[in-house]
């Protein structure tokens, strides 16, 4: 006990064992104590628990799109004309950028529902509102820098790399959705 | 001890502090005895001064402006409407600290054209330059975060595209932002988080000035020859004869900080920022605030949501670089005739790119802002290292009291 090293020979590989084992151990902890800290920053239980919205279609006509905010997100509800729907069908999926069929992105044709933050840097497309800007392609224009989406909330031209992202709703009566 | 002899200190009550802490020693050991200074350095060495105390500004006046500021979404607008109407010389702080900032990003461009010009970044002052480009990103990072606390619509949309050019990052980019926004979308969460981290920058960034001024005093200050101070005769101290020169540079700081102040005071905010933030309702055009610009050109001007980050980050990144993508061994342009005229085009380049950025991203000013951008970069990867190799510096003097004194240009002109 008193000698500090009474085999020379082991007395190394033994102390480089207990220093490589302390300094992992303090890295692991550190690590794990870090977690908290990361965590802290994520959504809050009150965040996460703004849980559904129920949205009635029956004030919405043929031609008008309405926001509604769900998660403190706009979604956007648009009552397409036939002209609009057809259009959105027409389009050869060889001609997207990202590829997606009118009919995976609907649940009744003549309702289209999308979350409104263009996929590029999540600014608000344009198109809700009477007057303003459609795009090239009759669907929405986001004027931050310059992303045009088609009828089915495709993208068409711009920088956005996706679709306007379809979020979870469903219809809980002909004339009633519920989004979440 | 760390440098020659102890010194005595005439003051007494500097002489009872050192005896139990040797600071004043300390600090002359780093610094060096007088600040020997080269003596022929000209205005544009005064912007270092001009930065510390624009720093120094704007921590005054944050400190004082957080005494009434509330973070929270609901409140934020509000309460800076209050500062604006009801706090004494409320107007006063925030006008200075909004103006400050933008004195505060004027004269680190103009410090660092300096660099670029005169080739401080070149051996051995490679980690100064390296530090110094550390503090203008947390800069940056600090003034994005200061103008989305007043909770305007151009706070907001600007925090919403910052933020969302970490989604562009394969696979976990969604995660990200909904950690940095501690939500599903910019909120209150976002604008308080940002607020702490408003407050702890500017430290961080006064933490960070010391590391670059000890660096910059191992081997001193650059000059405008580029030549190496050889001997006593090179230098002058540092006071009293630069902290006079530079005053009049502060003071001349002083006087436009104080006609935006006085007289303009919005002339480089956006009328955006006067509607308080609505989620629901993105501005017709949002625009940074001037000094990010030329990198927001950059970002839009590339047609793809990846690749516009990239280049985005690698046209500051790329400063990092630059003490070895330029491959020649003269630092001042002075004496580099073909590297002096790509200086100024790159300048010119700078300012188209900024122009751009305040453009909207369509027709002429798209196509003119890609070729902007490519100059850019061809400016760092291309023509820095070429001209290097090509170009024939002028003769060097031999030293830099040479050139200043008569007698000595004409032995240096014999010399070549
Ligand atoms: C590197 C130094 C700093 C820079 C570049 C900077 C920049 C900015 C900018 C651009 C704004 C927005 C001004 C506006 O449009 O109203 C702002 C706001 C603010 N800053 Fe700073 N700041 C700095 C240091 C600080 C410090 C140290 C504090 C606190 C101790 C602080 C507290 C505030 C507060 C409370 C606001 C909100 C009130 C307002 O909008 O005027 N800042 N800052
Ligand atoms: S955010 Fe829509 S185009 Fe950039």
């Amino acid at each position: 006990m008193a000698t500090t090293a009474p085999h020379p020979g082991e007395e190394g590989p033994r102390r480089d064992f207990i220093f490589v084992a302390a300094i992992s151990a303090s890295a692991v902890g550190a690590g794990l104590a870090v977690w908290p800290f990361v965590n802290s920053m994520n959504p809050s239980r009150d965040v996460l628990a703004e849980a559904t919205a129920e949205v009635d279609l029956t004030p919405i006509e043929e031609g008008q799109r309405i926001t509604v905010l769900w998660r403190k997100k706009p979604v956007f509800i648009d009552h397409r004309a036939p002209a609009k729907i057809e259009e959105a069908e027409g389009v050869a999926l060889g001609d997207l950028k990202d590829p997606q069929a009118d009919a995976d992105r609907v649940q009744r044709k003549e309702w289209l529902v999308l979350i409104g933050i263009c996929t590029h840097l999540g600014c608000i497309p344009q198109g809700q509102r009477v007057g303003e800007r459609l795009g090239d392609f009759g669907g929405w224009f986001c004027p931050c820098h310059g992303s045009h989406y088609d009828t089915s909330g495709r993208i068409r031209k711009g920088p956005a790399p996706k679709n306007l992202d379809v979020p979870p709703y469903s219809f809980i009566s002909d004339t009633t959705i519920q989004l979440g | 001890m760390a440098g020659g002899p102890a010194r005595q200190y005439n003051n007494r009550l500097i002489r009872w502090v050192e005896y139990r802490m040797p600071i004043f020693s300390a600090v002359e050991a780093t610094i060096g005895r007088d600040m020997p200074t080269p003596k022929n350095l000209n205005y544009w060495w005064s912007l270092g001064s001009v930065l510390f105390l624009a720093l120094i500004i704007q921590i005054a006046t944050g400190i004082f402006l957080a005494m009434h500021y509330i973070p929270n979404g609901a409140m934020a607008f509000d309460s800076v409407e209050q500062i604006m109407r009801n706090v004494n010389y409320g107007w006063l702080l925030r006008y200075v600290h909004a103006n400050g900032a933008s004195l505060f990003f004027a004269a680190v461009y103009l410090h660092i054209l300096r660099g670029m010009y005169y080739g401080s970044y070149k051996a051995p002052r490679e980690l100064l330059w390296i530090i110094g480009v550390v503090i203008f990103v947390v800069m940056m990072a600090t003034a994005f975060m200061g103008y989305v606390l007043p909770w305007g619509q151009m706070s907001f949309w600007a925090a919403t595209v910052i933020t969302n050019l970490f989604s562009a990052i394969p696979l976990v980019g969604n995660g990200i932002t909904t950690w940095l926004w501690g939500g599903f979308a910019v909120d209150s969460p976002t604008l308080q988080r940002f607020y702490s981290l408003h407050y702890l920058l500017p430290f961080v960034i006064f933490g960070i000035s010391l590391l670059h001024v000890w660096a910059l005093h191992v081997h001193g200050s650059s000059n405008p020859v580029g030549i190496s101070t050889r001997s006593k005769q090179d230098t002058i101290p540092y006071h009293p004869y630069y902290t006079s020169k530079y005053m009049s540079v502060i003071g001349l700081s002083f006087i436009v900080l104080a006609f935006l102040v006085f007289y303009e005071p919005n002339f480089l905010s956006h009328p955006d920022n006067f509607k308080p933030a609505d989620p629901l309702q993105t501005p017709a055009n949002i625009v940074p605030e001037w000094y990010f610009l030329p990198f927001y050109a950059i970002l839009r001007s590339i047609p793809d949501k990846l690749g516009g980050v990239v280049m985005f980050g690698a046209s500051i990144a790329i400063l990092f670089l630059l003490p070895w993508l330029d491959t020649s061994r003269v630092r001042s342009a002075r004496f580099r005739p073909t590297y002096r005229y790509f200086f100024w085009i790159f300048v010119l380049d700078v300012i188209i790119l900024g122009w751009v950025g305040a453009q909207h991203p369509e027709g002429a000013s798209l196509l003119i802002g890609r070729l902007a951008t490519a100059y850019y970069f061809a400016h760092f990867v291309i023509i820095l290292p070429f001209v290097g190799w090509f170009e024939r510096p002028r003769p060097l003097p031999e030293s830099i009291s040479k050139p200043v004194l008569k007698s000595g240009a004409a032995v240096a002109e014999a010399a070549e």
